[in-house]
């Protein structure tokens, strides 16, 4: 066999992999206005971009959204995960699997099937609708890591600390949050990056009032391929790889 | 006389319909070390939950030192437990850990800073205040679980099988050490294991529990030497178990058959009819193995030998297929003492070593094997 063969392969899935990213980043810093002649380092799409306020206030729109969405879905979905893991009751493992299917379907479904609720209900299409799909969404995601560490959690520990005089409250401040904390963060995160990317989703049920950056961005693609949308692409790559070394850092700590 | 601290009054519980604890009445005594040993499920570890709070009873009554404290909150009695795996809090120093405790009474800084690194100087640890639990060995971790529950300084100490995570040397050292604690701080202990040597060597009090009753309470050497039934005799210690038939009923004594040996003892505490079939317990050490051509006992064959290091033991059958188990201290004058298998020899034992138990109507329960098997 040619040991080439296999150094090949990978080399090729792998440029496959970050060719696309990586002519994005040149690109950003591409001086000529077309997109696939190289005219030139500049910084000037990154100047126009932030010189463009629709596009800087959807960049705000869209981190708050994920904040806030992140958060939200974070604490419901820590006290859902809770109330599965220690109490038993009728119906438990039903729930446990509804999660399951809001995370398998298809997006598109959950799409349509939040607008028409939103439409039935009569509520109007802007932050607070992007903001109940968004933790809809997110939502399982947060229940399954946090119920993943619960599943590894020492009984023992809660009845310690009732023994050694902490009330119901005061064990879990003390103890039972801050030993599932990394699984809290990494729900956290996930929600974050989940939210801040959604397009299918967002698509149906965001309104003129609230412009969130994915669907700028799409948007801004349809009449075609301006220059400013790889500088964004490339602040967004390193924001999220920045996002993916706090949480990683997160969880070494934690474990060590 | 001492105290009585806690007691323990016509409690039940059941799980799922389950009995655990079938109306059982306990005692402990002020200031006592005592040992619930049991095979597992006997209901040990659930007596001693609701010692602690985590199980309320479905019938009767908890109370300590004289106050009812049956549905009181675990936070709300003055005792604490080291949990069998520790339980240390994994994101809190060895000092937050054992500081716990202090902290929930809200006692000032100073006193707690004080307390804890007394009680940390006491398990010899005062030197891994600043590490996590888990850069510490499963020894220190232990003593970590023991130091935070005694800084509190409560009445009673429970210790659900604190020991049996670590291995037999650390044990040992543990067990003197959880000793010289109980000395030193005065404090009583409750102390749950399945380990009969280590229920023996440690305790002031020994309750052997089966299927949720108390099979029998005493000193160790009450348990060991005059077990009040066989599931006791068994589980406690090896048990050499011979079939004896009363011959002839004297005025306080008795004569019985025992394999054709004829013995005359003391009247049992229970009463016998001449004829009727008792059970004659005898341990291994009180075996004797002698030499062939001796004129007393029976002669049979070693069919097993175990070197022990500090005793020799064998197993020698019997004709009837009764296997005797004899156990034996190394002799001074010959080091060189030694079976060999199939040797022929004579069995017999001291005489008035026997223990009678009356024949119970059960056959033998399989906790009991499932007992000696586990503690081997």
């Amino acid at each position: 066999m040619n040991r080439w063969l296999p150094k090949t392969y990978l080399t090729l899935v792998y440029v496959l992999l970050y060719l696309p990213i990586l002519v994005l980043v040149v690109f950003s810093f591409n001086s000529s206005r077309t997109g696939y002649r190289w005219g030139g380092l500049s910084l000037q799409w990154y100047e126009s971009l932030f010189n463009n306020h629709a596009m800087v206030q959807a960049m705000w729109n869209s981190l708050w959204l994920a904040l806030t969405a992140a958060t939200v879905s974070t604490i419901i979905g820590a006290l859902t995960a809770l109330a599965l893991h220690r109490y038993r009751f009728r119906g438990k493992r039903v729930l446990r699997g509804m999660l399951f299917v809001v995370m398998m379907s298809p997006e598109i479904v959950l799409a349509i099937s939040l607008l028409a609720l939103f439409l039935l209900v009569g509520l109007q299409l802007g932050f607070v609708s992007l903001l109940l799909a968004h933790v809809t969404f997110c939502l399982p995601f947060v229940v399954i890591t946090v119920m993943a560490r619960l599943s590894g959690f020492d009984e023992s520990l809660p009845e310690a600390a009732r023994d050694l005089g902490a009330n119901d409250f005061t064990m879990t401040r003390t103890v039972l949050i801050p030993v599932i904390m990394p699984a809290l963060l990494a729900g956290w995160l996930l929600g974050f990056t989940l939210s801040l990317d959604d397009v299918v989703v967002s698509t149906f049920v965001s309104g003129p009032s609230y412009e969130i950056l994915p669907l700028r961005i799409y948007s801004m693609v349809r009449v075609g391929l301006k220059p400013e949308v790889n500088a964004l692409g490339t602040l967004l790559l390193v924001f999220s790889l920045a996002m993916l070394m706090l949480s990683q850092w997160i969880l070494t700590r934690s474990k060590r | 006389m001492k105290e009585t601290l806690l007691s323990l009054k016509n409690v039940s519980k059941a799980f799922d319909d389950k009995t655990v604890l079938n109306s059982l009445d306990l005692d402990i005594l002020d200031g006592e070390f005592i040992t619930l040993l049991g095979p597992s499920g006997c209901g040990k570890t659930t007596l001693l939950r609701l010692m602690a709070g985590f199980e309320q009873p479905d019938t009767g009554a908890v109370s300590l030192s004289g106050h009812d404290i049956t549905h009181a909150a675990p936070e709300h009695r003055p005792l604490n437990t080291v949990f069998q795996n520790y339980a240390l809090f994994p994101h809190m120093s060895v000092y937050d850990n054992v500081a716990y405790g202090l902290k929930m009474e809200k006692r000032p800084r100073d006193e707690i800073r004080q307390r804890v690194d007394d009680v940390l100087a006491m398990v010899q640890l005062q030197d891994f205040a600043r590490r996590k639990p888990h850069q510490l060995s499963g020894g220190q971790q232990q003593r970590v679980a023991i130091a935070r529950a005694v800084v509190k300084r409560p009445q009673l100490l429970l210790l659900d099988e604190p020991l049996s995570a670590l291995d037999y040397k650390l044990r040992r050292t543990m067990q003197v050490e959880l000793k010289r604690l109980q000395r030193e701080l005065g404090i009583t202990f409750v102390f749950v294991t399945h380990d009969q040597e280590e229920a023996l060597s440690m305790s002031d009090r020994v309750v052997v529990l089966k299927d949720g009753a108390i099979q029998q309470l005493g000193t160790p050497r009450e348990i060991y030497e005059r077990p009040a039934n066989l599931f006791t005799a068994r589980f406690v210690g090896e048990t050499n178990l011979f079939p004896g038939y009363l011959t002839s009923v004297e005025n306080d004594g008795i004569t019985l058959d025992i394999l054709g040996l004829s013995r005359t003892l003391q009247r049992p505490g229970f009463t016998l009819r001449e004829g009727e079939q008792v059970n004659v317990l005898l341990r291994p050490e009180d075996i004797r193995v002698l030499a062939p051509e001796d004129e007393k006992g029976l002669a049979r064959q070693i069919v097993e030998r175990n070197y022990k290091g500090s005793t020799l033991d064998s197993v020698i059958h019997l004709e009837d297929g009764t296997e005797v188990l004899a156990s034996e201290f190394f002799d001074e004058d010959d080091p060189t003492f030694d079976y060999k298998l199939g040797e022929p020899v004579r069995v017999s034992w001291v005489d008035g070593w026997e223990w009678l138990l009356p024949v119970e109507p059960e056959p033998v329960n399989n906790d009991a094997e499932e007992g000696l098997s586990t503690n081997a």
